[in-house]
């Protein structure tokens, strides 16, 4: 909505909402009110974070929400009664798998394990992909051309690909393995996807850096005679946090899903310890497919769609809201 | 123009070579062809003279100026059409290279023609009346499309197309896996495009979703500049106005877009045609990463990176030819 009444404030169409949020009647509301004003009128995403807050207080209460134990059987499989594989039941609402474990309480398990890669990985490569990005986009020169140009090629190489080549590369490094642990083990995934990650991050903040200091309040800091650092600090990163919240977000869907790309085909954290994550749950269901188990293919894979939907409906409202005259980036 | 288009040229040769270099050792540090050398042919690799002898004829020497050396030999044989042959069985690597490529090229070219237009027609549509319930809908839907994770759609159709329509109609209602019915022989395009259904929805899904997002934004875009208020005013019929002033401009960043993405097709479909079995790159990738197959995986990341620098120059050429403003920095 807010968006759309910035770009066409020539000609509105008479059934839509005056949104008061805007426009110089309420000057009385700081930029941060206005904010939240517009994000909680974008009816998706408020809906979304409704949801992603229900889903994430539903998670971390497992002991509460979960049925069974992570690799608990809902009960011992006899001859003649078998609990691997059956369709929803009042014992297993979402089916068990091929184990005999409920499906509902892996979900709550998996989604645990996911959202903290996701989190982990988020907050890592918002850290560097800022530090870069706003040194890049401040100083311009070498380190810009590098940083454009090597993003340049990461980002269309598909993620997979690089994902799979570093990881192989940071496997052989004796060094790294040191610190990272053991390929399968959770810390290794969040290293690796926050050094793949973290050069979308520094792209944007790049741009949106770059765009602010060409602004008044910054040559009037600079003509007061505030130091680079001083400018970077407490001018130019405090006014990008709003777009640093928007990379924020969808980092942590991005991780998310690359975490789940990788575990599909087997690159993934290691099942065997007693954990499970989404990708896991999902590279599960395909083995699923031929038998015909619809409720190992559905349950996961709609719950993560839920997810990444809501993740993604929140990044788009914060994005409108933080500034909604936005235009979209092309190139 | 033309001295834009010889330095962007000039450009992209040396990007060129620094870009493969950074591949080569890439590679050679992630799959480690010695190792995999070893683990195909363990009779080889008891005989260290054996042993040595390989890595001298592939250059596999360790170190950083070992891969500098390595590089050259490797680009030498490369360029001269002297390719390594696959570690695993010792095949050369080219013609089932081209195989897969070309079956790639046909399955995303397909997925192009799908998409492009889908994706475009629903960002003018939703973009002709911001705000309104088509705009909403057209948002919300590309958002839900960019949700729906390749590898999630991919197994769901096959879920309901292979498996339950069988158990409901007593037959699939689309092949779910490979190029061709098991044993089939020559070349057959209707069968084929049956086969190629299911892998085109799934690459599809995103790119409708990122198409028609980039068309209402751009479209939106010029629909509000001066230069087509001027337009109106001067008393166009509103019909014109959109078709030759507002979509030809709102096409230019459309057409960089496109370029990038095609670009990026020859390595992007992995995960649809690891999903749906369909023999092209992405097949072909993952089996080369699970030998360690270096010989392989080198030309088929020269393909993949040539061809989106490739694309990249096209895309910029494109910009620079439908908007003049460009050239002149």
């Amino acid at each position: 909505m807010t968006e759309f009444q910035e770009l066409n404030h020539v000609d509105p169409p008479a059934d839509l909402h005056h949104d008061d949020s805007i426009g110089v009647l309420q000057t009385s509301l700081s930029p941060k009110r206005m904010a939240a004003k517009r994000f909680v009128n974008h009816r998706a995403a408020f809906v979304s974070a409704i949801v992603l807050t229900m889903i994430i207080i539903f998670v971390v209460l497992s002991p509460i929400t979960a049925r069974y134990g992570i690799n608990e059987s809902i009960f011992k499989a006899e001859a003649g009664h078998p609990n691997q594989n059956l369709a929803p039941f009042n014992l297993a609402w979402f089916g068990t798998d091929s184990n005999g474990r409920d499906l509902y309480s892996r979900i709550i398990y998996g989604a645990q394990v996911s959202l903290m890669i996701g989190l982990f990985t988020a907050i890592g490569s918002v850290l560097l992909g800022t530090l870069v990005g706003g040194l890049a986009g401040y100083k311009g020169g070498w380190l810009d051309d590098i940083l454009m140009r090597v993003t340049d090629i990461y980002l269309a190489l598909p993620l997979l690909v690089v994902l799979v080549i570093v990881r192989g590369m940071l496997k052989n490094v004796d060094w790294v393995t040191a610190i990272m642990g053991d390929t399968s083990s959770v810390r290794f995934l969040v290293i690796l996807l926050t050094v793949v990650g973290w050069m979308g991050v520094a792209r944007l903040i790049r741009g949106q850096v770059k765009q602010l200091k060409e602004r008044e309040f910054i040559e009037a800091a600079r003509a007061l005679g505030a130091s680079s650092s001083r400018i970077m600090f407490r001018h130019l990163l405090p006014n990008s946090v709003g777009q640093i919240m928007v990379a924020l977000t969808f980092a942590v869907v991005g991780a998310i899903s690359a975490e789940a790309t990788l575990s599909f085909f087997g690159f993934g954290p290691d099942a065997g310890s007693g954990m499970t994550s989404l990708g896991l749950l999902i590279r599960d269901s395909k083995k699923a497919v031929p038998p015909g188990y619809w409720w190992l293919v559905v349950f996961p894979g709609v719950f993560f769609i839920i997810l990444s939907l809501c993740i993604n409906f929140i990044g788009d409202g914060l994005r409108d809201a933080v500034d909604p005259k936005m235009q979209q980036e092309v190139k | 123009m033309l001295r834009f288009i010889v330095r962007r040229l000039l450009w992209a040769i040396p990007t060129l070579f620094i870009v493969t270099f950074v591949v080569y050792c890439a590679l050679r540090l992630a799959t480690n062809p010695l190792a995999s050398y070893a683990r195909a042919n363990p009779r080889v690799a008891k005989d260290p003279e054996k042993m040595a002898q390989y890595v001298e004829t592939n250059g596999l020497w360790p170190g950083f100026s070992g891969y500098v050396r390595g590089y050259f030999v490797w680009l030498k044989g490369f360029v001269t059409g002297n390719w390594q042959v696959s570690i695993k069985g010792s095949r050369p690597v080219w013609p089932n290279l081209k195989i897969a490529l070309v079956n790639t090229i046909r399955l995303g070219l397909l997925a192009v023609m799908v998409s492009i237009p889908i994706g475009l027609s629903l960002g003018i549509f939703a973009a002709l009346k911001p705000g309104r319930l088509r705009d909403t809908a057209v948002n919300t839907g590309a958002i839900i499309g960019f949700s729906v994770q390749p590898f999630i759609s991919a197994i769901i159709l096959q879920l309901f197309f292979g498996v339950q329509w069988a158990k409901w109609f007593g037959e699939p209602l689309l092949p779910t896996s490979g190029l061709y019915p098991p044993g089939h022989q020559g070349f057959d395009p209707v069968l084929m495009l049956k086969y190629m259904i299911l892998p085109v929805i799934v690459v599809s899904i995103q790119s409708i979703a990122s198409y028609s997002r980039y068309m209402r934004a751009s479209l939106l875009d010029v629909l509000n500049s001066d230069y087509l208020r001027t337009a109106r005013s001067k008393g166009i019929s509103e019909r014109r106005v959109l078709v030759k002033h507002a979509l030809r401009n709102a096409m230019i960043p459309i057409v960089t877009l496109a370029a990038l993405d095609i670009g990026a097709i020859v390595g992007g479909l992995i995960i649809s045609e690891a999903v749906f079995d369909y023999p092209g790159m992405g097949v072909f990738f993952l089996n080369a990463q699970s030998n360690g197959d270096f010989p392989e995986l080198m030309p088929w990341m020269v393909i993949i990176t040539s061809s989106v620098i490739l694309f990249n120059l096209l895309a910029d050429l494109a910009y620079a030819w439908l908007d003049p403003r460009i050239r002149l920095d």
